[in-house]
């Protein structure tokens, strides 16, 4: 049976300096030092801890280290939350990377919760700015000039899945999934074509991915990636990294691209979702399915067929329907096994009718509602600047800009819950231990990362607690333990440290 | 593919009877829409950033993933 789909998701923002010097380096460790420094519980001071980091890994079976240089660079700010997430510099960018969850709408939650801890940033970092200076975070993937930054999700997959496998079956729906969880585009960023060669499209990132299968992910970036690091028990277990999605603003949105996805993930784990679905260009695919918001184009099947991306939709929805009474849909947690295939047969259904319908849920349509609609009311021609900015402004994280939030877009949390989980970790994985061992030991804690806490408690060696299963360390197996020992030392002997 | 052409064909023969019987009730929705949208798009006159050119054409995003 499918392993229980632990996941999580990385979004990288777009950042801009009004009035001061616009470096996104030094904006975003501004912007991530201000949050640290004004929710004294958070401590920013505990580093991470690299050491087990391995981004050159390839699942395919060999290692670039040689030849790459290392992605990460320590000397940028790196601060781990009590709500178990990372918020950190990267490349140029703020990134936050949610803590280990066990289910889409936990996924949902404190991706929510990362965007409002981004808003608390901005807020803060106003202060220590100029008169009139301020630091726009926007929560989108593409600058419309050619540059793209990632939002990833991450699942939990068993490593006895080949790796061929996975990557051949989770095309299909990496291409066409797009249709319900794609965020929007005005204009078009192909190399080599003008920018109005497409007026609008279904994501932000499709343009850009260059690939089938690869290691990269800032340059050729490709479908399926292949980085090959677990931050677990690698003999046991995979992390799928998937680079090729939109970061969403609609709830519905990043619900529906996780769940989906883990759906699918866990067919293809048990070896039931088959070959039907293989695709016979997904690079070209991909960039078809975008372009075309009348979802009527055909895409290139494996066996030279071709069909629509929703009819893709339509028969990976069918093979999930099936699974679900062979196998059931337990892994994917059971408040989502309730309504994900319902709540995708509806949305494809709306999609195939009338798109319109489902403004509320799927942002490019949403987009493109304010996009033609503002065109209509003002006369302007498909690629002006005005339009961009309405395509920008949609992910404004600012309240008093932001377009999302004024689109009507239905919500699935309630606003007491994200505020909860900016300082609460998910009580169902890791993150747990993580996060309330930081907010109880705060100075006794130096350093953390994905698989590893390490304690300072005094003359000893520092201690290094290792967390290579994902579902141990949570409020079941150590709430008690940590509520109960008074002190870091006592927690760790009592854990057999 | 055969179960699927089967499930829309029927949710399109549901529409349809739909439709006949609520003709009215679907043009004043459309009017709702329509005013909702009217609304947004003042809303979205009154934030839109003034310099909004500028703004789209100084905003660059270099070094992501």
């Amino acid at each position: 049976m499918a392993l229980t789909k632990v996941c999580g998701i990385e979004t990288e923002y777009g950042i801009v300096v009004r009035g001061g010097d616009n470096n996104p380096v030094s904006a975003s460790s501004m912007l991530i030092n201000a949050y640290v420094a004004a929710t004294n519980r958070e401590r920013g001071r505990i580093g991470w801890d690299f050491e087990d980091e391995q981004p050159a890994n390839d699942a395919r079976g060999f290692s670039l280290d040689d030849s790459l240089a290392p992605e990460v660079e320590t000397m940028l700010v790196n601060a781990v939350l009590t709500n178990g997430a990372r918020y950190y510099v990267d490349h140029a960018h703020p990134e936050i990377s949610t803590p280990e969850v066990t289910t889409a709408r936990e996924a949902l939650v404190w991706d929510r919760a990362a965007e409002e801890i981004v808003r608390a940033s901005m807020e803060h970092v106003r202060t220590l700015l100029p008169d009139g200076g301020e630091i726009i975070v926007h929560k989108n993937n593409s600058d419309g000039k050619g540059n793209s930054y990632g939002c990833h999700e991450n699942y939990l997959i068993a490593r006895e899945v080949p790796f061929g496998r996975l990557a051949s079956q989770i095309t299909a729906h990496f291409v066409t999934r797009q249709v319900f969880c794609g965020a929007g585009k005005v204009g078009c960023e192909l190399p080599g074509r003008p920018d109005d060669h497409v007026p609008y499209q279904l994501s932000q990132r499709a343009d850009f991915f260059e690939e089938e299968i690869g290691l990269e992910t800032t340059l050729k970036r490709p479908i399926v990636n292949t980085r090959d690091e677990p931050h677990a028990d690698a003999q046991k277990y995979r992390r799928l990294h998937v680079i090729v999605g939109d970061a969403n603003m609609s709830e519905v949105a990043t619900y529906m691209k996780v769940a989906t996805t883990a759906v699918v993930l866990a067919m293809i784990e048990d070896d039931a979702l088959g070959d039907d679905w293989l695709l016979g260009n997904p690079v070209a695919a991909i960039r078809q399915v975008s372009h075309d918001p009348t979802l009527r184009q055909t895409i290139m099947l494996r066996d030279g067929s071709r069909a629509t991306a929703l009819e893709v939709q339509w028969g990976l929805l069918e093979r999930a329907r099936k699974y679900e009474q062979s196998h059931g849909l337990g892994c994917v947690g059971d408040d989502v096994a309730i309504d994900v295939l319902d709540r995708w047969e509806a949305v494809l259904g709306a999609l195939e009718s009338d798109p319109t319908t489902v403004a509320g849920q799927v942002d490019w349509v949403a987009k493109q509602r304010l996009v033609d609609g503002y065109a209509a009311r003002h006369d302007l021609r498909p690629g002006s600047a005005r339009l961009k900015a309405i395509d920008l402004q949609y992910h404004d994280l600012r309240a008093d800009r932001c377009l999302a939030l004024r689109a009507g877009l239905d919500t699935m949390v309630s606003s007491d819950e994200v505020t909860a989980a900016m300082t609460e970790p998910p009580t169902t994985t890791r993150a747990y231990f993580r996060g309330k061992c930081l907010a109880k030991f705060p100075d006794e804690v130096v350093a953390a990362n994905w698989d590893s806490l390490v304690f300072d408690i005094g003359r000893d060696p520092l201690r290094r607690v290792p967390m290579m299963e994902p579902l141990r360390g949570t409020a079941d197996h150590v709430g008690t333990l940590i509520a109960e020992s008074q002190t870091a030392r006592e927690l760790l002997e009592r854990l057999g440290q | 593919m055969a179960e699927r052409t089967q499930k829309s064909k029927t949710t399109t023969n549901r529409d349809t009877e739909t439709t006949a019987e609520a003709a009215p009730a679907v043009t004043e929705t459309g009017e709702k829409l329509k005013a909702e949208l009217d609304d947004l798009l003042d809303e979205i006159d009154e934030v839109l950033e003034t310099n909004a050119e500028d703004f789209v054409k100084s905003y660059v995003q270099k070094g992501g993933q």
